[in-house]
């Protein structure tokens, strides 16, 4: 168990949580106030991290100017997809969304000359380069941890992560307060009635799928940054439930839930990489990584079945149905 | 080399229809998009290749224990995990995370169970049918087989036997069909034990063409299926079955070198959702769904 009280345990876990809430904030968006079943979400994540380390490695930007422009690509994809996906039924569009995932994985594992192949940003540069993007982050890390007189670069970054993750959180809360916010309410309640009132539907869903997918971009490049190299199996469909999993979990419909859930799935996802006690102990490594994902699927189907409102959320504005 | 693509997408296309058909009948009668169907089928397949391979048992005779498997195992979950659902009156979004999450579990327990390595079927992989300019192998001739005697008796069943046509009337309207006197819990356990038919031989086939498969392989082959369910119009299983089938030639021709150069064969996924958005352009509602204020 002396894992579990090493602090560098718990950064990880807590820069995994941080990730995660950028990451679902958006699907809280799209799901919780607009209504909306967005499958696909870790598609918009991949392509904020890609176009990120494309821009970078390949192209010689600077962070600065590739980072920004990975958030715009993924909200234009967000864009891009939603013309055509919206018009669909609402079940159609989420397994839509799905297989658009998919598309963005399979093209990211087969186009070497952009992508790095399955390989991953590993591929990308020269050996060297791919590792450090061009080192401007990691500087501006080394001196955020500098700074802050820690240790350790994972302490340095839970705090770039959760800085970044309140100022988003904060954004977002007071955007769901504004006129603005609550006609995504009423599209959720009553998508017919949002219409007759004037209000024009498809621009306002178009506008919270592009937001939500700008969000998992930026999930994305602090994705990129803290594990150095990736993959396109980094972004499987696992990655969109896990989300899903943290918006359920935390409260359907409440934007301060959303670190809530991330911090109970980012303990679950960690923590259960010790589950090395008997009888577990005698499985092996990879075998205890499948158990994981057995505890996380059993989460999911017990919130479902036993407290769909979450722990958060209230019972009467909003109920998974 | 365009008659060996078609036959390639015959095969492949009987194998997604047959799934189709198990993921539209549930969703017609549940609304459930089971999004764990491609891992019954990898349970199907594996359960098969325990009694085909280390117990020695033929490969038919195998088929039919996991077809059987795979169909107590959807009971079983019926009783353990949708009746409560149902009993709650949930809504789509309920019934689909729960079904990701039930994904989760039985992939990762067939990968406890299984491991990850790579499983074949006792059948010898060789031998080869010519039959003009086409070369199929001993395993596609055999889906061919199974799947048409497939299609053949699932069409019977849906249109001429007693609890086909109730399935289908469910299916319809569930409110007007119980009314009529449809005994509606018997008929979603005859609704599963169908689907979970259809999720083992589906899954065996799909093995048997791909000749080496693992825990992971239902989920790949899980997307080409919903989407030809959706292509179909969903909840329509005599629309699942044509989806199916048009999305395998189309997948399988889409390679075709006269065709453009052909696309590249890692992207046979993608056509299938290609094809399938260029569809529901013209209609929003499937090719065979009827548009329906909801």
């Amino acid at each position: 168990m002396s894992a579990l009280a090493s602090g560098g345990f718990w950064a990880f876990v807590g820069v995994v949580a941080g990730i995660y809430t950028i990451f679902a904030l958006g699907l809280q968006v799209q799901f919780g106030f607009a209504g909306l079943l967005n499958f696909g979400q870790v598609a918009f994540m991949a392509i904020g991290a890609y176009t990120m380390a494309i821009l970078v490695v390949k192209e010689g930007w600077s962070t600065w100017l590739a980072a920004p422009l990975g958030v715009v690509a993924a909200a234009a994809a967000g864009l891009l997809l939603g013309v055509p996906a919206l018009r669909l039924r609402a079940d159609y569009f989420a397994i839509v969304t799905i297989a658009f995932s998919e598309i963005v994985r399979y093209v990211a594992t087969n186009e070497d000359s952009l992508t790095g192949g399955s390989q991953g940003t590993i591929a990308l540069g020269k050996v060297g380069v791919a590792a450090q993007y061009n080192g401007q982050w990691e500087r501006f890390q080394a001196r955020v941890q500098g700074w802050l007189g820690v240790s350790s670069k994972d302490v340095a970054m839970l705090v770039i992560v959760w800085i970044v993750a309140t100022i988003l959180l904060a954004l977002v809360w007071l955007a769901v307060r504004t006129p603005w916010g609550r006609v995504l309410r009423a599209i959720r309640e009553d998508e017919d009635a949002a219409a007759s009132l004037g209000k024009n539907v498809p621009a306002y869903k178009l506008q919270v799928l592009a937001l939500g997918s700008g969000l998992a971009g930026i999930a994305g490049l602090f994705y990129a940054w803290q594990f150095s190299f990736f993959s396109p199996d980094d972004f499987a469909p696992l990655l969109t439930f896990f989300a899903w999993m943290i918006v359920i979990l935390g409260g359907l419909g409440r934007i301060w839930a959303v670190p809530v859930g991330a911090g109970v799935f980012g303990f679950l996802f960690a923590g259960t990489r010790f589950l090395d006690f008997r009888p577990l102990s005698y499985l092996s490594g990879a075998d205890r990584a499948y158990v994981r994902l057995i505890v996380i699927g059993l989460v999911i189907i017990g919130l479902v079945l036993l407290r769909p409102q979450g722990i958060l959320g209230k019972r009467d504005e909003m109920v998974l149905e | 080399m365009f008659w060996q693509l078609l036959a390639n997408g015959l095969v492949t296309g009987s194998v997604i229809a047959i799934a189709a058909v198990g993921v539209s009948l549930i969703y017609g009668i549940l609304r459930l998009v089971n999004f764990a169907y491609g891992d019954f089928m990898a349970f199907g397949a594996l359960v098969t290749y325990s009694f085909n391979g280390p117990l020695g048992l033929g490969i038919v005779v195998s088929t039919v224990l996991g077809m059987v498997a795979t169909a107590i195992l959807s009971l079983v979950l019926d009783a353990a995990l949708w009746r409560p659902l149902r009993a709650r009156r949930a809504g789509f979004m309920s019934f689909f995370l729960a079904s990701i999450g039930l994904a989760l579990v039985l992939r990762q327990v067939l990968l406890l169970a299984y491991g990850p390595q790579p499983r074949e079927y006792d059948v010898n992989p060789f031998k080869v049918y010519v039959i003009g300019s086409v070369r199929l192998s001993q395993a596609q001739v055999i889906t061919i087989i199974v799947a048409a005697a497939a299609i053949v008796a699932l069409g019977i069943f849906l249109s001429r036997s007693t609890v086909g046509r109730t399935m289908r009337a469910l299916a319809d309207d569930r409110a007007l069909a119980a009314i009529a006197g449809i005994d509606v819990s018997r008929v979603i356990a005859y609704t599963w034990i169908l689907s979970g038919l259809l999720a083992g031989v589906a899954g065996v086939l799909a093995g048997l063409v791909q000749t080496t498969f693992d825990p992971n392989f239902g989920f790949q082959l899980l997307l080409p299926v919903f989407a030809a369910v959706i292509l179909g119009g969903i909840g329509n299983a005599y629309g699942a079955l044509a989806g199916g089938l048009a999305l395998g030639i189309a997948m399988e021709l889409s390679t075709w070198s006269s065709f453009f150069g052909g696309v590249n064969p890692v992207y046979k996924p993608v056509v299938a959702f290609g094809v399938l958005a260029a569809a529901l352009m013209v209609r929003p509602q499937g090719l065979f769904g009827r548009a329906r204020v909801v």
